[in-house]
């Protein structure tokens, strides 16, 4: 990939002790193992599904980035894709399946739709949903070309790599 | 003669006003007066299936809903309109249950949807919708960005 013209990756601290330098390439080689082997959970609600498949399919392959096995339970699966509109009615059921999800996780709006609402703006649709999840990486199209897809999961890759990974959660 | 001419003489005395357009024989009829043309669509005439029910919102005018049915006859192969306006205050026709099972469900979407209130139907909870909806969205005057959200949103988002 091209290197962008403004850098977009922050500088790393510089490591000030041993442990500092171990806990960060620690990080380094959790981050590059959990880079490529995310499993998605498909979310799909609408038309982006048919743009799902494709990206999913041969010819554009996500397998090759690790991300290829839909798991169809949200224990098993560390990437959320919500790929379509939401609306309200289904609202309650995506945060129940957000919530459901191990740490770490990660959720990629896939398509306008789900980024913002597209042109469902209207009492029916959920305008965004990161109005009630986070979401990692905004993909933007109508629905979107699987080129874009794939940069939108390259993307989350470098930004799994450059986390901090620590071994201990806050629900510890 | 053409089936939709010999169809527009058998019920014109049913209905208020009978005519063509597109192909569609358009009866308007009195909110009384749906039941007994039904009847006779699908007794005699041969119109065994109900495509849709509908309303049109018409706002500003004097009956201000319009409640709208299509029915089609598998023998004959055409289509059929029916038409009946009701007021705002008493948006209320008779159900078509009783004659078209079908009616039940496109019933309870009509009525989420502009407020119609159909007699006889017993089931006309939302379908589409979710309990605890306030108002009517495709009534003209439903604010047309206004959000019902079931959950609350995250901090940032009012």
């Amino acid at each position: 990939m091209r290197d962008p013209v403004i850098p977009i990756r922050a500088e790393r601290p510089q490591p000030t002790s041993a442990f500092e330098y171990l806990s960060t390439k620690k990080d380094e080689l959790v981050g590059w193992a959990r880079k490529f082997s995310l499993f998605p959970y498909p979310f799909v609600t609408a038309c982006c599904a048919m743009e799902f498949m494709a990206v999913s399919s041969s010819p554009y392959d996500t397998d090759r980035f690790g991300a290829a096995l839909p798991r169809f339970s949200p224990r098993q699966s560390d990437l959320l894709m919500v790929v379509g509109t939401v609306n309200h009615k289904q609202a309650p059921i995506l945060l129940k399946v957000y919530e459901q999800m191990c740490e770490p996780k990660w959720v990629i709006a896939f398509g306008v739709c789900a980024t913002s609402g597209g042109f469902y703006q209207n009492y029916a649709a959920l305008a965004g949903i990161d109005k009630i999840i986070p979401v990692d990486v905004y993909i933007p199209g109508c629905p979107p070309r699987p080129e874009t897809v794939i940069d939108g999961i390259m993307k989350l890759q470098d930004k799994i790599s450059r986390e901090r990974h620590p071994i201990l959660t806050k629900d510890f | 003669m053409p089936v939709l001419d010999r169809l527009q003489q058998s019920v014109a005395a049913l209905a208020e006003s009978a005519a063509q357009a597109h192909g569609v024989l358009v009866l308007q009829v009195a909110p009384a007066g749906v039941l007994p043309l039904v009847r006779r669509l699908k007794s005699d005439l041969g119109f065994d299936l109900l495509l849709d029910v509908t309303a049109i919102d018409w706002i500003g005018q004097a009956p201000r809903f319009e409640v709208v049915w299509h029915f089609y006859s598998t023998t004959d192969r055409v289509r059929v309109r029916v038409k009946a306006r009701v007021t705002e205050q008493d948006p209320t026709v008779d159900s078509l249950v009783a004659h078209y099972g079908s009616a039940r469900y496109m019933e309870r979407e009509c009525h989420e949807m502009y407020g119609i209130v159909f007699r006889g139907n017993d089931d006309l909870r939302p379908i589409l919708l979710y309990e605890g909806f306030v108002g009517h969205p495709l009534r003209k005057d439903y604010p047309k960005r206004q959000e019902q959200p079931l959950i609350p949103y995250r901090e940032g988002w009012e």
